[in-house]
């Protein structure tokens, strides 16, 4: 039997796409349709998020009775357009996730490879940080940042930035560890090439797969994160908004008007599931450890 | 197992502690003057001169870090600004609510998470495999705060069953424990769905069969001891999680316990009471990390290393 992996016969991008599944397909276009309403914010919603009208407060979307064509979605307690606010947040929300999960992914991955490249007192300090990341769930981590200094967006998107490093720490690190002794590997290194080198040309490629999967696992969480903190009055600061501020703004409105906190709930939960379906889907598509499972 | 293993995993743990209130120490020291931090801007010099001879803050920075190690060996995190009160019994006064609402929350978890991915595992690729998975992947993505939003709505404004805020009665704990429950069960019915999964085809079980025992007996006896092991291994990721869990779904249902205090001491910056919280959770995890660690060396014997009998 000869399992070796044939390059010719390697899945192409579009082969993956053809045998996506249905739901995996839904969640793809939504995430697109989110990344569009990110970027556009400006051109498609119709007013500004701050813009107040107290005459026409708590206004009930379209499909209710006293809906208004002007503000499809409602208005907030201030007479905010819901749906111009959910816009925003959409944006607000996407890209603290994004940045987080980038940020969390470059510093991660660089302690991974530092932690394979010196061994002995480097990789030892690296794990008894990795031990101590572990010994502390991140909301409280991020509460007791956010309790001693001023939040600010920059210390905020910094906070979400430290989010599930961890993972990527260990992950790499386990996978440097074991591509170090590989014939490329060590062959670069006789032929006189530099650590930064051999590690970024050579073992970056060969273990992105298992970041890229791992930052589509971790976007999710941040999203959660994010907003869970945001609900909390601690994450995203008015005038600024999040889905999760928009939430913990509106629930003084549940009897009166539930559209302020449902709206954006739903958008939270079906971005939240479409990037978690999709990275599972990504994990056992590019994972050849789990293929055929 | 053997000690010195035990050992050096009880001084990996130790050495975390000690990373721990470092952390917090040095967040502290970053974020400005600490009696100033500590006490507000509203006190006098003399208050204010007063904290610093206590926790040493006119001495070098290497004897300040020693003297807040001792201070908090010793119980003391300091005071906090409400009632200048001792953080501690402040802290502790408000344990025994948030103990409850995990308590409770952890019953539920396992009795409706172990059994659901049980039942999914043994009816694998039916109907009722592929909706419990379902369920357990959209509850991932629910965070609690939304859940319990959407309980308050309906049971609490809507239809006006239960009470919305509060710990009085016990009618209070039905939609927290809820809340929290939702998302780790789903946890355990896909862990255990997957363990269970992979002893189901372990050569043992055919073993079992082949030496005569019924299904139900082999997966009684066989499968699910088996399966029930690296169970363990979530176990302190599951303390992580009921303390975010209750932090968040106190905060929506004013639930009178720590993850309350919490947001409200950030708020407030009452940072004796935070740093107090932060390493009492901090401790708690690295006790549950290490409890964990040593259960499964004993549970599984395979990761026995260098034992001698």
């Amino acid at each position: 039997m000869n399992d070796l992996p044939n390059p010719s016969k390697r899945k192409s991008w579009l082969d993956h796409l053809s045998g996506m599944p249905p739901s995996i397909l839904i969640s793809a276009i939504w995430i697109v349709f989110m990344i569009l309403v990110a970027v556009l914010a400006d051109v498609i919603a119709p007013y500004d998020y701050k813009h107040m009208d107290l005459l026409d407060r708590l206004r009930p979307p379209i499909w209710l009775e006293n809906g208004v064509w002007s503000h499809p979605l409602g208005t907030d307690d201030l007479g905010r357009d819901v749906l111009s606010r959910i816009i925003f947040s959409i944006r607000i929300s996407l890209f603290v996730a994004l940045m987080g999960t980038f940020i969390g992914a470059v510093l991660g991955t660089s302690l991974g490879f530092a932690a394979a490249h010196f061994r002995g007192r480097v990789d030892d300090l690296i794990m008894v940080l990795i031990d101590f990341q572990a010994a502390l769930p991140f909301l409280i981590l991020a509460l007791a940042v956010l309790a001693f200094f001023e939040n600010s967006f920059l210390l905020f998107v910094l906070i979400m930035g430290i989010y599930g490093w961890e993972r990527y720490a260990r992950i790499v690190r386990g996978l440097a560890l074991s591509a170090r002794s590989h014939g490329y590997a060590v062959s670069m290194q006789v032929l006189g090439a530099t650590p930064a080198r051999i590690y970024l040309r050579h073992i970056l490629p060969n273990v992105s797969s298992a970041i890229i999967v791992n930052m589509t696992l971790n976007f999710p969480e941040t999203i959660l994160v994010e907003t869970s903190l945001s609900f909390l009055g601690l994450g995203i600061q008015p005038p600024l908004t999040s889905l999760g501020n928009m939430v913990g703004f509106g629930r003084d409105y549940l009897l009166t008007a539930w559209w302020i906190v449902v709206l954006p709930s739903m958008v939270i939960f079906v971005t939240s599931l479409a990037f978690s379906l999709l990275g599972d889907w990504l994990r056992d598509e590019l994972d050849p450890t789990l293929r055929g499972n | 197992m053997n000690p010195t293993v035990v050992a050096i995993k009880i001084l990996r743990a130790s050495i975390t502690v000690v990373l721990l209130v470092t952390f917090v120490f040095v967040i502290l020291r970053l974020s400005g003057d600490p009696a100033v931090q500590m006490l507000g801007l509203e006190v006098s010099d003399e208050a204010l001169d007063q904290f610093r001879q206590r926790w040493g803050l006119d001495r070098s920075i290497w004897e300040q870090y020693l003297s807040f190690f001792w201070n908090i060996l010793h119980g003391d995190f300091g005071q906090s600004f409400i009632g200048g009160r001792d953080a501690l019994g402040v802290v502790l006064e408000r344990l025994p609510k948030t103990l409850q609402l995990m308590g409770l929350t952890t019953i539920f978890t396992f009795g409706l998470g172990i059994p659901a991915g049980i039942y999914a595992s043994l009816h694998r690729n039916t109907i009722a495999d592929r909706a419990i998975m379902g369920f357990t992947v959209a509850s991932f993505s629910l965070p609690n705060f939304v859940v319990g939003i959407i309980l308050i709505m309906i049971l609490g404004v809507y239809f006006r069953l239960l009470p919305t805020s509060g710990s009085e009665t016990w009618l209070h704990y039905i939609m927290p424990v809820i809340t929290m429950a939702t998302a780790d069960a789903a946890i355990f019915a896909r862990f255990s769905r997957s363990a269970m999964l992979e002893v189901l085809h372990a050569p043992f079980m055919r073993t079992a069969r082949a030496k005569g025992l019924m299904w139900g007996q082999a997966v009684r006896r066989h499968a699910l001891p088996n399966a029930s092991i690296p169970l363990v291994t979530i176990g302190g990721m599951y303390v992580g999680r009921l303390i975010a869990g209750a932090t968040i779904t106190e905060n929506v249902f004013a639930w009178p316990g720590i993850g309350k205090l919490l947001v409200n001491s950030v708020n407030l910056r009452d940072l004796a009471v935070v740093q107090c919280i932060v390493i009492l959770v901090g401790v708690t995890m690295v006790i549950a990390n290490l409890l964990v660690d040593i259960a499964y060396g004993w549970l599984d014997p395979r990761t026995r290393t260098g034992e001698s009998q």
